[in-house]
């Protein structure tokens, strides 16, 4: 699919690397393959052939789900019947069996599932008692602003922190800011939102611990929601920060060491411009086509941190899913998570090219 | 997922390199510094080993005894960590946890790394077509988050040791393979490689006298480094409850076990497992980071720990 490291850069200069490092200022360099409207359409036309491509891999992975569910001791049979099952005759079960779509190979049922989910009929949740399409809709909303809130402070503060460790590698600050990020990396996402449950919480008593309104009101008001999102929004973003934080360092603290910005110190620019203008423009690059590796982080950080806080989006359901062996319901989600992933690919890539006029769209 | 260290993102040319070598020594990035960090990880690393393997014959206490009357004590010199909701000793629960949970993280990065290395050797090896073919997977794979296809494996094959240690298996090979599958491609191309095929050497010969010594530190690396990932991914399973049973209890599982406390006010039984698991993966993380600097001394390692 799209390893957003490989070939993305495509430096169209052909100036030798001892004179010319990758980071050039804006106007040494020949302009970009296509400027204006020509950029957009190759925009699209990117988007257009991602998504195509990743047709096959959805189908891929379902047909991979599927052959693992078959491969496994996993009944759906007995699991709808439950205790019944044991005394019910053989026809009964093999009525059942055929009116739950369980009979045949699981390649046919694999092929039958994938027919009535491209009509959007994606089965019944055995666990919730509704069907898939309803529970995913009720709660998707829930957990994309959970990641997105999450997913923005992350990228930000860890920006900032980067940046400020950055200017002065080595200094007190750079030091405490690499030394956390390291910690934070190392700590479970569960274990640091329960602490923080502990101490804001139950302790200093700021903020909710879970949920989405108050106890006794099922009412959900944007002042109480945004008083329930702080905290598990903020652990989320605690576990996503080192990784751009220590990556933002690093870049900057590169690109410092370059040519361009000696050159705009010895032009007497002052040291905000040269850090923010100068420093962080190229070395923010290699961390925007990481970005979209992040995605199955973020969704990973997001199970963890759902259940911690009883949040009820999509992650908190898979788990309960999987607790039940929910097969429809699971399968759904492992496909939707792959569509986020891919998605997120592709989204870095398009920032990527909009931040670098160098990268040429047809290439990726 | 854990400790990712960002390796130096241009070093390709030695003039960057060496210019950035001055600035990491006047950073305090540089020698001292890394071996203080190697030192530091050493020692913690080798008290956990002995911890583990000490502690259960050493002192022959049952973990699991039970003493109501001395429930939910906090840490005191009797008990260093307290004592849990059935007043077993928290410090003990706690080794004894790091025990599993090193146990199946060694197994599971095993599994991931024989997997890894296989596929990789394969498809480098091979190449043409079985190449891309086994690389399509790889990159099918790696869009399906991780967490969330493990779940899937335990909930289809019900929780237990086999199904975690095959969760965390089947997906995290995936980057061994391509760190394996570049080294074997990388490495076919030496002349060494031909001479030895112009010598009249057997694939085979070739294969075992040339391509294994040439890409095992790499693939001893990724093996090293998966352990943290494979803890990691473990207790994340085991605190969503679907990792192992609970008499088999996990650092994850003892996290989980201890949110009735924490919702009541009572921080130690959360606290010390998570700090178990931390200590053991930034000493890993520690350790490998500097051998990997040491074997690897230029190329941007495409290891994510």
């Amino acid at each position: 699919m799209t390893a957003p490291d490989t070939g993305a850069v495509a430096p169209k200069t052909p100036t030798p690397p001892e004179t010319a490092p990758e980071h050039l200022p804006e106007l040494e360099h020949p302009p970009g393959p296509a400027p204006g409207a020509e950029r957009r359409k190759a925009m699209a036309r990117l988007t257009g052939r991602r998504l195509l491509a990743a047709v096959p891999v959805l189908a891929a992975v379902t047909f991979g789900v599927f052959a693992l569910a078959a491969a496994s001791p996993f009944d759906p049979v007995a699991q709808y019947a439950g205790t019944a099952g044991r005394s019910a005759s053989q026809e009964t079960l093999d009525e059942l069996r055929a009116n739950l779509g369980a009979d045949g190979s699981f390649v046919e049922r694999w092929w039958h599932w994938l027919t009535h989910a491209v009509t959007g009929d994606l089965g019944h949740s055995t666990s919730m008692r509704q069907p898939v399409a309803e529970v995913i809709g009720e709660r998707i909303g829930w957990s994309a602003l959970l990641c997105a809130v999450a997913f923005a402070v992350a990228v930000l503060l860890g920006t900032g922190l980067g940046v400020a460790a950055a200017r002065r590698r080595g200094g007190l600050l750079d030091r405490c800011v690499t030394g956390l990020s390291y910690l934070l990396q190392a700590a479970p996402p569960f274990w640091t939102g329960l602490l923080a449950v502990w101490l804001f919480a139950l302790q200093l008593g700021m903020f909710p611990a879970g949920g989405l309104s108050d106890t006794g009101s099922d009412a959900v008001t944007p002042g109480g929601l945004l008083n329930h999102l702080v905290l598990p929004a903020g652990v989320l973003a605690l576990s996503q920060l080192p990784w751009f934080a220590l990556y933002v360092r690093q870049g900057v603290g590169d690109a410092l060491e370059e040519d361009p910005v000696r050159g705009a110190r010895a032009r007497g620019l002052r040291e905000r411009t040269v850090l923010l203008g100068h420093a962080l423009r190229s070395g923010l690059l290699p961390v925007l086509t990481l970005i979209g590796s992040r995605v199955p982080e973020l969704i990973t950080g997001a199970l963890l941190i759902e259940t911690v806080f009883s949040w009820p989006g999509i992650a908190s359901a898979t788990v309960e899913a999987a607790t039940a062996a929910d097969f429809p319901l699971l399968a759904a989600l492992t496909v939707l998570a792959t569509f986020a992933v891919l998605a997120g690919n592709l989204l870095a890539d398009l920032l990527y090219g909009l931040a670098d006029p160098r990268v040429a769209f047809e290439e990726m | 997922m854990a400790v990712e260290e960002p390796t130096p993102m241009k070093t390709e040319d030695g003039w960057t390199s060496a210019r950035a070598h001055g600035a990491a020594r006047a950073a305090g990035t540089g020698r001292a510094a890394r071996t203080l960090r190697v030192r530091v990880s050493a020692v913690l690393l080798a008290a956990v080993v002995l911890a583990v393997l000490l502690v259960p014959p050493l002192f022959p206490v049952d973990q699991q005894a039970v003493e109501l009357t001395a429930k939910l004590r906090p840490p005191s010199w009797e008990h260093p960590f307290g004592t849990d909701s059935l007043g077993r000793d928290l410090l003990l629960r706690c080794v004894y946890g790091l025990r599993v949970s090193l146990l199946v993280g060694l197994v599971a990065a095993l599994v991931a790394t024989v997997l890894g290395t296989a596929v990789g050797a394969a498809a480098g090896a091979l190449g043409g077509r079985a190449d891309r073919l086994m690389m399509r997977l790889v990159d099918v794979f790696s869009a399906v988050p991780h967490l969330l296809l493990g779940i899937f494996i335990v909930a289809m094959f019900r929780p237990g040791v086999w199904p975690v240690v095959l969760s965390v298996g089947l997906t995290h090979w995936l980057s061994t393979a391509r760190i394996v599958r570049a080294e074997v491609l990388s490495l076919r191309s030496r002349p060494y490689i031909d001479a030895a095929i112009s010598g009249g050497a057997s694939r085979t010969r070739v294969a075992l006298r040339h391509l294994v010594p040439g890409v095992l530190p790499q693939a001893v690396l990724a093996a090293v480094l998966m352990v943290p990932h494979a803890i990691w991914h473990e207790s994340a399973l085991s605190f969503l409850g679907l990792g192992l049973p609970a008499h088999r209890a996990s650092l994850g599982g003892l996290t989980e076990a201890a949110r009735g406390s924490l919702l009541a006010g009572d921080w130690w039984p959360t606290l010390f497992p998570g700090l178990f698991i931390i200590i053991p993966t930034l000493a890993i993380a520690g350790l490998a980071g500097a051998w990997r600097e040491r074997i690897n001394p230029r190329r941007r390692s495409e290891l994510m720990l």
